[in-house]
């Protein structure tokens, strides 16, 4: 215990000294919670719309009206020529085209029956989702709308409409910083913990010190837990700061047990420090280390759900993520903070965790003792 | 009291290379033992194995009567080791390397103070500074503290004066005279010759392999040719001159002189003078010396090359 304290003593002086550490440390939270919280927003305004109207009649004219009262919707260009609608197309000047065919509003009240013809520039997929499901919900609306108006002047005698109405669970506003905050803090810790104790072991490696160290009573054991104990340590706070930045600017709720966040953030870390434990017994130089981790990371980052829901995966995607440790915590987090899970809820994710830091965590020690 | 090093017949393979062959040797205590060798003799990998941080392939060998394998753990508590790379942080302070290394071996720099005393003096001016930006010379000063604060009874020194200049390696010979006055057993590595005279006794080790074990005096005693020391205005020339001689034996160059040796000794020398006579070479200069050190050990590496 003595030698780990010193050890310990002699890693965070080290970590205080370093100024790009320190400059990890407190900067990095700050910009990526202030940058991608608000920089990552699923939902779409302002979707750029040509539309090309043959027909000009009130009736055409009503449904631009609200496509654009929508909000989500603003006209980029009003015309009746296809081609410079095509050209805006190319150079990506509109997202959408809506296309009103010449007699329109005749067909509608004469046949009961017209087509309008959507285009929509999909190099962005989720955007093109988006644009099509918008305007596709909104001239349903305008359809049902206008039959109402026709069929009868009162509404009571109409036809059975079904109506939906919907309010949003667990985050009201459905304000995505709320959604985005909890996992880019998931993704904060991940980085500190999987990649600076990886290097850091690595560079006693690469500059020789281990050679010396270990011709000293220090334990494997020792030196292990004392490289690791300081960024899980770093990490935590890291995680305390990120909660307060998150509270005091985008007043994030919590919902739950900071405490439960925590102790899973506290078991989850040891994950992801074997990990970079692991990383550093098969690597020589920092460099190496942190490709590898950065590799890993990445791949888990981007199928944790953080971005994209992993209900959205293809099935042997979702499968994959039983083995993500970061798809575990951005699911925690964001249950405990925003729905308020308790203990009863994240319990069996805990446990998972937990196997899966001892696993990783062994593997480490017995490569680490294979390799040097 | 156990002898500090007792190596026998030390084999280490990496891979096709015979990094070490049929290694032996003891060092006793209050010995200051030298391994002489140019690079990639093998220096490092001996260090290595006798410090637990490498297994022998074949061959034992004791520290203080302790197994290198069964007692590694032993052992690592009651040597010093330098490592031939600088291996301290050198982003902290001469002090906190210091305060580090003595408190992981469970002790404190004021309580062996009086072994380390004479050099910590020296760099203690310095205390605060980072040890990445100290000179060559005061880096392995701070070095061989360290090796030292924890009251080492065997030290292992790899290449401490490597890179370091001519005055500092004086300094630091002289500490190590010292520390063997202390009742400490050192072996230190070099690759420059002219500090084997400083050892009490030397091996040379070349190719993996040892060939000879002795004190200096006595290596020196034992080289048997004549010795010239020859100069001319164009060295270059004449060097060229006197190793295409069919008569000459060996030719190096050894500060301002040339060391010549011939194939039959004295005889040859009318022979050399005929021979240099019509080459022209100014200020010619030749006198016989008796042999240092450095003639005796390119004489044995020579001679190893040979077999």
């Amino acid at each position: 215990m003595r030698t780990i304290r010193f050890i310990l003593q002699k890693e965070f002086l080290q970590i205080f000294r370093n100024k790009s550490m320190l400059r990890i440390i407190l900067v990095i939270p700050i910009v990526q919670l202030l940058v991608l919280s608000n920089a990552a927003n699923y939902e779409i305004k302002n979707l750029a719309i040509d539309v090309v109207d043959h027909d000009h009649s009130a009736w055409s004219q009503r449904l631009v009206n609200k496509l654009t009262a929508s909000g989500y919707f603003k006209i980029y260009r009003h015309s009746f020529d296809r081609k410079a609608a095509f050209e805006d197309l190319e150079l990506d000047k509109a997202d959408i085209v809506l296309m009103i065919p010449p007699h329109f509003e005749r067909d509608l009240v004469r046949e009961n029956e017209a087509t309008l013809q959507l285009l929509v520039n999909a190099i962005n997929g989720s955007k093109a989702g988006l644009a099509n499901g918008y305007a596709n919900s909104i001239i349903r609306d305008f359809n049902q709308g206008i039959r109402t108006e026709w069929l009868a002047m009162d509404k009571h005698s109409g036809p059975a409409v079904i109506d939906v109405t919907y309010s949003n669970w667990f985050n009201v506003r459905l304000d995505y910083k709320v959604f985005m905050v909890p996992g880019i803090l998931v993704a904060l810790v991940t980085m500190i913990a999987a990649f600076l104790s990886g290097m850091n072991i690595v560079k006693e490696k690469e500059i020789g010190t281990i050679e010396q160290l270990n011709v000293t009573p220090i334990r494997k054991h020792h030196f292990i837990l004392g490289k690791l104990i300081p960024f899980w340590i770093v990490a935590l706070f890291e995680l305390a700061f990120g909660l307060l930045i998150g509270k005091l600017v985008f007043s994030l709720p919590i919902g739950g047990s900071l405490w439960l966040i925590f102790l899973f953030a506290a078991v989850y870390l040891w994950v992801m420090l074997g990990m970079g434990l692991l990383i550093s017994t098969f690597t020589e130089t920092q460099q190496q280390a942190m490709f590898i981790a950065w590799f890993f990371v990445i791949i888990f980052l981007l199928m944790s759900g953080l971005f994209t829901p992993v209900e959205n995966m293809p099935q042997w995607a979702q499968t994959l993520t039983w083995f993500n440790p970061i798809a575990y915590f951005v699911k925690v987090i964001r249950m405990v903070l925003l729905k308020g899970s308790d203990w009863g809820n994240i319990q069996s994710y805990l446990l998972i965790m937990l196997a899966y830091a001892l696993v990783m965590n062994g593997v480490a020690i017995l490569n680490y003792r294979k390799t040097s | 009291m156990q002898t500090p090093i007792v190596v026998q017949e030390v084999h280490k393979n990496f891979g096709e290379v015979k990094a070490l062959r049929d290694i032996s040797f003891t060092v006793n205590e209050g010995e200051l033992f030298g391994l002489i060798g140019p690079d990639g003799a093998g220096k490092s990998t001996l260090f290595r194995i006798l410090t637990t941080l490498l297994l022998a392939d074949k061959g034992k060998a004791t520290v203080n009567g302790l197994d290198v394998v069964k007692d590694y753990k032993a052992i690592r508590k009651i040597v010093g080791y330098m490592p031939g790379r600088f291996s301290l942080y050198q982003d902290l302070t001469v002090q906190e390397n210091l305060d580090f290394f003595a408190t992981i071996f469970n002790t404190t720099v004021k309580e062996n103070y009086g072994l380390i005393e004479e050099i910590y003096v020296q760099i203690a001016p310095f205390k605060d500074r980072p040890a990445g930006k100290l000179s060559g010379g005061m880096k392995q000063k701070l070095a061989l503290c360290c090796a030292l604060v924890h009251k080492p009874t065997v030290l292992f020194l790899d290449e401490p004066t490597t890179g370091v200049d001519p005055v500092s390696r004086k300094e630091f010979w002289e500490m190590l005279q010292r520390l063997r006055q202390k009742g400490i057993a050192i072996l230190v590595s070099t690759p420059y010759m002219d500090e084997a005279i400083l050892c009490g006794r030397v091996a040379l080790i070349q190719n993996g392999a040892l060939l000879k074990i002795d004190t200096p005096q006595q290596i020196t005693r034992e080289f048997s040719k004549p010795l010239w020391a020859v100069k001319a205005k164009q060295m270059y020339r004449l060097i060229q001159d006197l190793r295409s001689f069919e008569d000459t034996d060996s030719c190096y160059a050894f500060g301002e002189y040339l060391h010549l040796t011939l194939k039959h000794g004295e005889a040859d020398v009318d022979k050399l003078r005929a021979y240099l006579q019509p080459k022209g070479h100014e200020q010619f200069d030749m006198v016989p010396i008796t042999a240092g050190i450095e003639d005796c050990f390119m004489e044995l590496m020579k001679s190893e090359k040979q077999q």
